[in-house]
């Protein structure tokens, strides 16, 4: 089943440099797994591809349902060099929302995972 | 009865609310007022006031904020931290003092000036000793921009903080503290908690980051069900209540909009996250995986069970620089194909800076209300209403960035059509003052503490 991150995460981006961090943050304490799984470094990396320049990092918080990825790269220049509207990479965490994933069947009707909506 | 220590934020920036700091202090019982002016670039403009006028170079706001908690300060012993004291901690002093003086507070404040961050007189001195301060994201050596630096500031920890409030301070005033010391410092006094009791000056640290971005984590850009989010024209700022184990109450005062909850704090805690595991400060270092947090009742988070470690023997460095001229200019294309408008005029213009012979380190055309934000991601959106074009130019040549600013207006007349929005006129040339991270060994830097009665 095809699921959006939108529907079950939600998330804060903010910068360091040239650096946009993305905090996903699970809706549910129950779907922490279904991003720990499937929101990988490198599922992230295709998403972001050709928007940002550098590498992806990722860093697990169980604790706080939540992943964190650095996007390195991702800010043309960063910072007061900035040209770009989100200088400060306020709204990369809007962008990582709009990543879809594959979750086996069972498994997403076990979670009760909200199906991706059709887009209009 | 437990002893509990009320922290409360009252500013997150530099241009914040002006009226928060007010509101914090009478809202409801709290011990400290804590305000952050300091973000990355601020120090140079500061520095560029003070060069202009030996009297200034720190934040003005902050005067005004303490003419408005004077009365709370004097009467009922709230105590305030600021980092606004800028590149110039001994003059903003002076004029906290001086407006205290004139409303009735004569003798009542005892000022601690916190200064030794300032590293900019000492730049040659440090790199000709061994210090070449390189980027901490290219490797390059200062020496390299040094004749371009406008300031230069070590963050400092909560060391000098804890001594000014030691010497029986009501008010202290630093230059580039770290924010989260401004929070940390206070229950470091507080509870005498030693230097390296760790996992308690971590969990001061965590309490400083929840907290220095003022409504950011109570409710204040929060998208977790975001429409609910009652009454953010009235959001009250946080506060924490902090016991002596570390353990802490995040909370805001009552009749106040805004939320305090699991997801507003959780939102905080990952803004700016880099190695969650290293949290690094001049005092400590927190571990951000430790962090429990559990809804204690409404508009109550509970953070407790952080751990920390040592800190590192480097103190990070903020150096400013200037760094070219940029300008950036819009026109705004209307249906039917607005983007396809807005796609053909940045291509003439592009052609025309070409044309002109004008050269640039960097051009950056978005399409707002388009892809500006997420690019690709957003999908096709030729069918868009309205888009803006949004066209900017880098360079170190004043000269051409000037003349790219001319070139935006004749497209209304000579370009694809259905094209406004030019209203605000040309562009304006900014010089760009950028940021330069690098490290410093601890032992260079020297912090004093001096008392302003």
């Amino acid at each position: 089943m095809k699921v959006q991150l939108v529907d079950i995460a939600h998330a804060r981006s903010g910068d360091k440099g040239d650096t946009a961090n993305v905090g996903v943050i699970a809706l549910e304490p129950r779907w922490y797994d279904v991003l720990d799984k499937f929101v990988t470094r490198e599922s992230v990396a295709r998403h972001f591809n050709g928007l940002i320049d550098g590498e992806v990092e990722r860093f697990e918080l169980p604790n706080l349902n939540a992943l964190n990825f650095l996007l390195h790269g991702a800010l043309d220049g960063g910072g007061t060099l900035s040209l770009k509207t989100d200088a400060q990479g306020k709204v990369y965490s809007t962008a990582l929302l709009r990543m879809t994933i594959d979750v086996p069947d069972a498994e997403a009707a076990r979670l009760k995972l909200p199906a991706m909506k059709a887009t209009p | 009865m437990t002893k509990v220590v009320r922290v409360a934020a009252g500013q997150g920036f530099w241009g914040d609310d002006l009226d928060a700091p007010r509101r914090q202090v009478e809202g409801g019982p709290i011990d400290y007022l804590m305000l952050d002016y300091l973000a990355e670039v601020t120090m140079s403009i500061l520095q560029k006031q003070k060069e202009r006028d030996s009297s200034l170079g720190y934040a003005r706001d902050f005067v005004g904020a303490m003419e408005s908690v004077l009365p709370a300060v004097i009467e009922r012993g709230v105590k305030v931290i600021a980092n606004a004291g800028g590149v110039n901690p001994p003059a903003c002093a002076a004029a906290v003092k001086a407006v205290s003086d004139k409303r009735g507070g004569r003798n009542r404040l005892r000022i601690g000036v916190v200064t030794g961050d300032d590293l900019l007189g000492r730049l040659d001195e440090l790199i000709a000793g061994g210090h070449p301060l390189d980027n901490m994201d290219t490797g390059e050596p200062l020496a390299s921009v040094r004749d371009r630096v406008l300031s230069a500031n070590a963050y400092i920890g909560s060391e000098p903080i804890v001594e000014a409030l030691e010497k029986g301070a009501n008010v202290v005033i630093t230059g580039r503290s770290t924010d989260t010391a401004l929070t940390m410092a206070p229950l470091r006094h507080e509870f005498g908690w030693s230097s390296d009791s760790w996992d308690k000056l971590a969990s001061g640290i965590v309490a400083g980051h929840i907290i220095e971005c003022g409504a950011q984590c109570s409710g204040g850009n929060c998208l977790y069900d975001w429409r609910s989010i009652p009454d953010l024209a009235n959001v009250g700022y946080p506060l924490v209540e902090a016991t002596a184990d570390g353990s802490f109450v995040v909370t805001k005062h009552p009749n106040t909009g805004g939320l305090v909850s699991v997801p507003t704090v959780s939102e905080q805690l990952v803004y700016e996250m880099g190695d969650p595991h290293s949290y690094i400060t001049p005092d400590v270092v927190a571990d951000f995986t430790t962090i429990r947090l559990e809804q204690q009742g409404e508009n109550r988070v509970r953070v407790s069970g952080i751990k920390g470690k040592p800190p590192t023997n480097k103190l990070k460095v903020s150096i400013a620089y200037r760094a070219g001229f940029k300008a950036v200019g819009s026109l705004v294309y209307v249906w039917p194909d607005a983007l396809d408008k807005a796609e053909l005029a940045d291509r003439i213009l592009r052609e025309r800076l070409d044309r002109a012979g004008l050269r640039f380190d960097h051009i950056l055309s978005e399409f707002v209300g388009a892809t500006a934000a997420h690019g690709r991601l957003a999908g096709d959106q030729h069918g868009a209403p309205e888009v803006q074009l949004r066209f900017g130019v880098r360079g170190h040549d004043r000269a051409a960035v000037e003349r790219f600013t001319r070139e935006l207006a004749p497209l209304v007349l000579n370009g694809p059509p259905s094209v406004t929005g030019f209203a605000g006129g040309r562009p304006k040339v900014e010089e760009i003052v950028a940021y330069w991270p690098a490290l410093v060994d601890k032992t260079v830097v020297r912090t004093h503490v001096e008392m302003v009665a």
